[in-house]
């Protein structure tokens, strides 16, 4: 609980605000993308962007995983969960995202759906083990912060020889779609605050390529601290020209990542071709189930395919999500699109950019 | 006692009803206006009324710091507390689903008749209906309560620019005890709710430089600033070092990801207050138990939204709170 209240501490930011100040001395400016969710709270939540200086923009990107589900994914759990006698366990951000028809989890379960708001992916399968007489379908949702949980709760259930639970594979990673923002030439970015939750997992090196490119990568934790001094840390590589990923996390985040967790999920995962909402099908970018756990895909447990499906027209959650335009001009936003009622999960998901940009702004 | 079930018998109106209501209802609420057991109640009140009521829904039942009963009397004496009532007489309408323990809605009965006690009012009529327990797993309480008028406290026309607004207490506990406690989330934590009467700060306060009161339940601080921003074309400026909370509470609201201004409170008030007299208020207010932890932490502004300073210095906007506060994903 200190180390909360340390990484607050507002005479150490006061510093920190103007040293940025300071060194903030290119005239072109810098540009400074958030990658994760979390951040994007985070930066909203302490108000971050009102005591940085004007040439300090960040704008936020990709990094939800339930905001880059695509909306075939979300209308294949709406099909299982519709068409089958199943119990439905989900992490709650997901209970408000929208299908086609424009309905939610929460409506699902008004009609009586049975439908559980779970934390973690080993309760959803202790649920399962202490209801055998219901079959239980969890979604997977999440990046590599998730994956290993969710990649054990399949072995848990495996070793446990539960035949009533499984889980729809919706996981993603990371580097894909770095390369993938790497590779667009519409956008025009310094450096990046890489996600902290994901690097535990996966350490430092899955940044290279962006350091390789000329772009600073700095890997950061959540807390206010955290993200001045981070952002700080880019400028400083930008003034000097020397790029290089940046550990500053390392209270928490090792350079090697933790192989334990990457061990766990290469044993249940293997790296597939994932469609990714706003941004299309990336190769390699998602996480299917091996054959050997092929009894705990749901989607193959309810022969359910993941239908091809386009986004609401107008909706512009893929260049949100690319950080080429600020959730404000989106032509949806806050008119037809707000968390009463969301037309895209970047305005559901509690760490979306647009239903941060609505609440916080 | 041997743990009995209630079935519909228990509200047809004959033996059972009867028997229920002398030995339960009329042991833990007995009073000479409701032992007389009428149709009404005749009640002796001098001077301006307030009144109010609320149906009281909570899963669970039973959380750490209350129950349902508990919640149900001061959550009815908190909203006339608020609008400037001494709470004098409360109704207690129950509705139980078939084959709920006959103990635990005793248990539930128990709690309301002691709250009432501590708050000083009477509950001095009431019902009770037993209905078929498909989809309701616990009790339904609905109150009623008339109060006093000593000075209204809802005339937004009174806030003015400048004022200070006081919290009365720590905030998001009980939403947070009672998330942790939901089944499926299965959080192990010792939070109890705040559930608490809020008369005493008004009595305590003699009610001078208050200009207007709200307690913050459903939807918490963040919304009742709001409303008031709203209803009043100002704004607030909030202190978010200034606003008690407690670590383990803060704790849970980060790791769900949660804004625990947002998050309910069953014991804590805002209150507007003169400038000059805030101070003093303060200190009064911190003189009762349930104003311990009381804290001013900001002031009304002129610009017309509710906007908070955050620990670093940077400034963000607070939103009316919508739809029901689920956990985020990690
Ligand atoms: S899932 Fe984890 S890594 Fe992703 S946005 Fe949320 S906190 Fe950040
Ligand atoms: S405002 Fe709504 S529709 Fe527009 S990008 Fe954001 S989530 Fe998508």
């Amino acid at each position: 609980m200190k180390l909360i209240t340390d990484f607050r501490n507002s005479e150490i930011s006061r510093r920190l605000i103007k040293k940025i100040e300071e060194e903030s001395s290119s005239e072109s400016g810098y540009t400074i993308m958030e990658v994760c969710g979390t951040h994007t709270v985070s930066i909203f939540k302490y108000g971050i962007r009102s005591v940085l200086p004007e040439n300090v923009s960040l704008i936020s990107g990709p990094g939800c995983p339930v905001c880059v589900t695509s909306q075939g994914e979300i209308d294949a759990i709406f099909q299982i969960v519709k068409n089958n006698n199943v119990s439905l366990l989900t992490f709650g951000d997901l209970m408000k995202v929208p299908g086609s028809s424009g309905e939610n989890l929460i409506n699902l379960r008004s009609e009586g759906k049975d439908i559980r708001v779970m934390l973690s992916p080993l309760d959803a399968v202790k649920t399962a083990a202490r209801e055998p007489d219901r079959e239980f379908v969890f979604v997977g949702i999440g990046f590599e912060t998730t994956a290993p949980a969710i990649a054990s709760a399949v072995l848990e259930a495996k070793n446990m020889g539960l035949n009533n639970f499984s889980i729809l594979p919706y996981c993603k990673t990371m580097p894909e779609v770095l390369g993938y923002l790497l590779d667009d030439p519409k956008l025009d970015i310094n450096g990046f605050l890489c996600p902290g939750h994901v690097s535990v997992v996966t350490g430092k090196n899955i940044y290279q390529p962006l350091a390789q490119k000329g772009k600073a990568a700095v890997i950061t934790g959540f807390e206010p601290l955290d993200i001045l001094s981070s952002i700080l840390q880019i400028i400083r590589q930008v003034n000097s020209g020397d790029y290089c990923v940046y550990n500053n996390y390392s209270r928490v985040v090792s350079d090697n990542g933790n192989r334990k967790a990457v061990q766990i999920m290469d044993t249940v995962f293997e790296p597939c071709s994932a469609v990714w909402r706003g941004l299309g099908e990336l190769e390699d970018s998602g996480l299917g189930l091996k054959e050997e756990f092929s009894l705990f895909n749901s989607l193959e447990k309810f022969n359910v395919r993941v239908p091809q499906v386009s986004e609401k027209k107008g909706c512009r959650c893929g260049d949100v999500l690319k950080g080429h335009i600020k959730p404000n001009l989106c032509p949806l936003f806050s008119l037809q699109c707000n968390p009463e009622n969301p037309v895209g999960p970047c305005m559901v998901s509690s760490e979306g950019a647009c239903s941060a940009y609505y609440k916080f702004n | 006692m041997e743990d009995k079930k209630i079935t519909s018998a228990l509200g047809s109106g004959g033996k059972s009803t009867n028997d229920f209501v002398k030995d339960i209802i009329c042991k833990y609420f007995g009073n000479s206006i409701l032992e007389n057991l009428g149709d009404a109640a005749y009640l002796d009140i001098n001077g301006e009324l307030s009144f109010s009521t609320d149906s009281f829904v909570v899963e669970p039942e039973f959380f750490p710091g209350g129950d349902i009963g508990k919640l149900a009397v001061y959550g009815t004496c908190n909203d006339l507390s608020v609008s400037g009532a001494k709470p004098k007489f409360l109704s207690f309408s129950l509705i139980v689903p078939e084959g709920y323990k006959f103990s635990d809605t005793e248990k539930i009965v128990a709690s309301a008749g002691a709250a009432a006690e501590e708050a000083g009012v009477q509950i001095v009529c009431g019902d009770t209906k037993v209905i078929s327990a498909s989809g309701l797993k616990s009790p339904l309480v609905n109150t009623a309560g008339i109060g006093v008028l000593k000075k209204k406290l809802n005339d937004y026309g009174k806030i003015k620019t400048g004022d200070k607004i006081i919290l009365t207490s720590d905030i998001a506990r009980h939403g947070m005890c009672i998330i942790s406690k939901r089944e499926g989330l299965n959080i192990d934590s010792e939070i109890e709710s705040d559930c608490a009467d809020l008369n005493p700060l008004f009595e305590v306060s003699g009610y001078k430089g208050i200009k207007f009161a709200r307690d913050a339940t459903r939807g918490g601080v963040a919304a009742v600033l709001n409303e008031i921003s709203d209803k009043t074309g100002l704004g607030f400026l909030v202190d978010e070092d200034e606003i008690p909370m407690r670590e383990d509470v803060k704790y849970l609201c980060e790791f769900l990801g949660f804004d625990p201004l947002s998050v309910a409170n069953e014991g804590a008030a805002l209150l507007i207050v003169e400038s000059a007299l805030s101070s003093k208020i303060l200190d009064k207010i911190k003189s009762v138990k349930v104003g311990a932890d009381a804290a001013l932490i900001g002031e009304v502004c002129s610009e017309n939204k509710v906007m908070l300073k955050t620990p670093i210095g940077g400034i963000r906007n607070v939103e009316m709170p919508v739809g029901e506060l689920l956990p985020r994903i990690c």
